[in-house]
């Protein structure tokens, strides 16, 4: 045991921030994920987490405090990707592009005139590929409050928001307000993001977004079981990773350990890979049940 | 072309029906036809989906492929067109066998698809589809040649959409993008062309030139034209046969001997009742003496 | 900044946005917007790895970048492909940040590959970009036609020989080499707009497709220019101008597609009525 859990892991308070605030933001995460991914908005989802950054790195600029500057400019991103208003797949990732373009691009003159006047170099570093272990407790409560909000979006839209993913026609029939429905989930998936973003990096925002529900979808063709099952995918990955980055301090050769992102992503990308096996055997189960059934 | 009982042989000659007995949509395959569905069964997952299906099409045929969504159409075709290999029997166009490899033969035969995903933001004109269908597996950039432009015009004269040539095929109608694509799969000379479900979003008027138009490319180009679709009707009058697929099994022969309520509650296994009301035909499953036994319509011409 | 030490810059800039443009017209009409901004992104983390080894970044970029077309191409079979790509990109940028960690060296450099550089190029780096734009330029000249049928019609396309799967990973792989290629002179974040922006404003204004291709590589080359010059004496980074003007152009395209909508098509007086078509 004292392997696994290398010494000073349940005592350390960046650990312990790490878990709580980095699992809070995984099941925000995780759970937004679902309807992202059955939205076909990944691409949206990681966008969001750059254009964060450009919040972030220009809230140095107006003195702003980085969560306002993180999340205003996703939703704000959010906002245009929706004035834009394409509906068909191809002609929204066109439009998600070059909003993350011009986003990107303004991120691109914010950290220039950071770096030349407050001379903050690896800032750019620190922003793309942040780690968790350095979150400070005192944002922990503003973490905890913009998570539940996102879930509450969430949660309140999710019928409305079901049924209009499978058919928007049907939604609209039934007088479900599609486009009102839409514009709020994206604005919930921005602040998501942004969170996560903030928390745990950019890297991780987007894997914990679209990794663990994709694989709960091969999982399970239930929508409450695909929330659930996500929700514990990302949880345990977030936990493992930040187990094994603590570990890695130790791990020869050197003492510099390996980054948490690193970890949570490629045990996002092993699990989802080990889903498909297990997908592929319950579509198979599935269509032998139809084909009772049919008699 | 003469029914008869079989037992599932392909010898080259045909006997008279013996008397007294339907028909049962079983064919003789002569080996004179552009396309011989031999014996095709096939097996996904573990059900079905096709069994001894059996029919051929000569030049200048024109057979619907009828059934309702879920009764194998479009996994027959894609048999017929060697994307699937079938769990049993085989499929010859003009004689060679269908399958994976053969299919690399472009132009043997013509395939229009269900849905086209048509951008109006695509700039690519009714004409350049076209001409992929004359060389669009070929590597490299179409030469501009005067041959080729000539014959890309014909074909779109020939199906009656010269007239928007050069627009955008992301802006045409749904009878019009259908045109194009039926232009685009027969301009390399197939002899065999396939649709999978051409009528489906079309309204009245243009279904009505669809198959008209389908009916005339059959007969004047000598080419056999094979629709699949779940209604009937629309088809009827121009359809020299038709092949009639319900529970993974295929009946075929004209509609008159076909389209009756032996041969079809054969086919399904359970009794159904073929109705002619005011020129339609329209098939419903049910016994009609039996109270408890809810109508549930199998198949409906117009009108439900 | 027309001097002499100037013009490996402006060659550089040029060719890398021909290519770009013929690239992004089958970009965008495949609607492969994420792909081509998956790839340089991730292929960034290939770049800090060569720096680890002491191998040549733009070697580690192109392996990399080659690497991720691959795994997207086999992701893409059994799941949808937003998904496909997004889990690439991030197992790219996850192993960019472990390589990242072993090294602090890299700030200024890193900086210059994710935004561009317009000082960063030298008249040796001609020689390379010019060659491997000759390559990916010509395989998309080759691949046209397949291209385009596999594009448009995937079922006809199937029907004769033409293999979709086969098409989609070549068609990564070309993306891949576009975008090794054209990072150190746009940088990895904004490559994806000189392939998006002007193919979008370009299939605005022709019908075409030849022409629209063609006009793409033109729109991509005046925002080339036009970045660079105001790059130039601003000493803001040529990502910025990049972004900036690819947005312009996308909504001029919109701008002038509802406008046309507005005026009554070629020949529509003598076109069928029928319903619209139902498109996707």
């Amino acid at each position: 045991m004292r392997a696994v859990f290398e010494p000073g892991f349940f005592a350390s308070s960046p650990v312990h921030i790490a878990l709580v605030a980095g699992g809070a933001v995984a099941i925000v995460s995780a759970v937004i994920g679902v309807f992202t991914v059955m939205r076909g908005q990944s691409y949206a989802g990681h966008a969001f987490s750059d254009i964060s950054v450009t919040g972030g790195s220009g809230s140095f600029l107006i003195g702003v405090s980085p969560l306002w500057g993180f999340a205003g400019a996703s939703v704000l991103a959010a906002a245009v990707m929706d004035l834009i208003g394409i509906r068909k797949p191809r002609g929204r990732d066109l439009a998600t592009g070059i909003v993350r373009g011009a986003g990107l691009g303004l991120a691109a003159l914010f950290l220039h005139w950071d770096t030349t006047h407050t001379s903050a170099s690896g800032v750019t570093v620190t922003i793309l590929f942040g780690s968790m272990f350095t979150i400070s407790s005192s944002i922990v409560p503003v973490i905890v409050a913009f998570s539940l909000v996102a879930l509450g979006v969430t949660a309140l839209l999710y019928r409305p928001l079901l049924l209009s993913t499978v058919s928007s026609d049907l939604a609209f029939a039934r007088g479900i307000p599609v486009r009102l429905a839409g514009a709020a989930f994206l604005a919930a998936v921005a602040i998501a993001v942004s969170l996560a973003a903030m928390t745990i990096g950019a890297i991780l925002s987007t894997a914990l977004l679209v990794g663990p529900a994709a694989t709960a979808q091969r999982l399970t063709s239930k929508p409450a079981w695909a929330f659930t099952w996500s929700a514990v995918i990302a949880l345990a990955v977030t936990w493992l990773g930040v187990l094994l980055a603590y570990d890695s301090f130790y791990w020869p050769p050197g003492q510099h350990g390996w980054p948490v992102s690193f970890f949570v992503v490629t045990l996002i990308f092993l699990a989802f890979l080990a889903a498909q096996p297990v997908a592929a055997r319950r579509a198979r189960l599935e269509r032998r049940g139809l084909a009772v059934s049919e008699g | 072309m003469t029914e008869q009982h079989s037992t599932g042989t392909s010898e080259a000659a045909a006997a008279p029906p013996a008397t007294g007995q339907a028909p049962s949509g079983q064919e003789v395959l002569t080996g004179q036809e552009v396309l011989t569905v031999d014996g095709v069964g096939v097996r996904l997952a573990g059900r079905d989906i096709l069994t001894d299906v059996r029919f051929g099409l000569r030049r200048g045929e024109f057979a619907g492929l009828i059934g309702s969504n879920g009764a194998g159409k479009t996994t027959l075709l894609r048999v017929i067109l060697g994307l699937l290999t079938p769990t049993a029997g085989e499929v010859r166009v003009e004689g060679r066998v269908s399958t994976r490899r053969a299919r690399a033969r472009a132009g043997a035969i013509g395939y229009v698809p269900q849905k086209i995903m048509l951008d109006p933001d695509m700039p690519v004109r009714a004409r350049d589809l076209v001409g992929l269908g004359l060389d669009g597996q070929r590597f490299g950039l179409p030469m501009p040649s005067r041959v080729r432009r000539e014959r890309v015009d014909a074909m779109l004269r020939a199906v009656g959409a010269e007239r928007f040539a050069d627009a955008r095929v992301g802006n045409l109608s749904g009878g019009e993008q259908q045109r194009v694509m039926i232009a685009h799969a027969l301009i390399s000379g197939p002899r065999l062309l396939l649709l999978d479900e051409p009528l489906a979003n079309l309204d009245l008027r243009s279904e009505q030139e669809v198959v008209g138009l389908l009916a005339r490319i059959a007969r004047e180009q000598q080419v056999a034209v094979l629709i699949s679709a779940h209604e009937m009707n629309p088809l009827l009058p121009v359809m020299d046969r038709v092949i009639y697929l319900a529970g993974g099994r295929a009946a075929s022969g004209p509609a008159d001997e076909i389209i009756q309520t032996d041969v079809l509650s054969r086919l399904y296994g359970h009794h159904v009742d073929v109705l002619h009301v005011h020129g339609r035909v329209i098939v419903v499953a049910g016994r009609g003496d039996d109270p408890h036994a809810a109508p549930a319509q199998a198949e409906t011409g117009q009108g439900w | 900044m027309f001097s002499s030490f100037m013009t490996g810059t402006w060659t550089v800039a040029t060719i890398v946005a021909v290519v770009a443009g013929v690239a992004g017209f089958f970009v965008v009409l495949r609607g492969s917007a994420f792909v081509a901004d998956a790839l340089p992104t991730g292929a960034f983390a290939g770049a800090a790895g060569a720096s680890l080894i002491g191998v040549s970044t733009l070697l580690g970029l192109t392996v990399f970048s080659l690497l991720g077309a691959v795994s997207i191409g086999l992701l893409g079979r059994r799941s949808r492909h937003d998904v496909a790509t997004a889990l690439t990109l991030v197992l790219m940028l996850g192993l960019g940040a472990l390589f990242l960690s072993f090294s602090t060296e890299y700030a200024p450099e890193i900086y210059s590959l994710l935004f561009g550089e317009v000082l960063g190029i030298s008249a040796q780096e001609v020689g390379p970009t010019a060659a491997l734009a000759a390559v990916c330029v010509l395989a998309i000249l080759v691949m046209f036609r397949p291209l385009m049928l596999s594009s448009l019609a995937p079922e006809s396309g199937e029907a004769r020989g033409v293999r979709s799967h086969r098409i989609e990973i070549a068609f990564l792989l070309v993306i891949a080499l576009v975008t090794s290629m054209a990072l150190p002179v746009v940088g990895a974040l904004l490559i994806f707009s000189l392939m998006i922006g002007p193919p979008a404003a370009a299939r605005a204004f022709t019908d075409n497709p030849y022409l629209a291709m063609a006009l793409s590589a033109v729109v991509a080359v005046v925002t080339v220019w036009v970045s660079i010059a105001a790059a130039y004496p601003s000493n803001w980074p040529i990502g910025f101008f990049v972004g900036a003007i690819s947005a312009f152009w996308y909504a001029v395209g919109r701008g002038w597609s509802a406008w046309r909508r507005t005026r009554p098509a070629r020949g529509a007086a003598n076109r069928d009525e029928g319903a619209p078509a139902v498109a996707c």
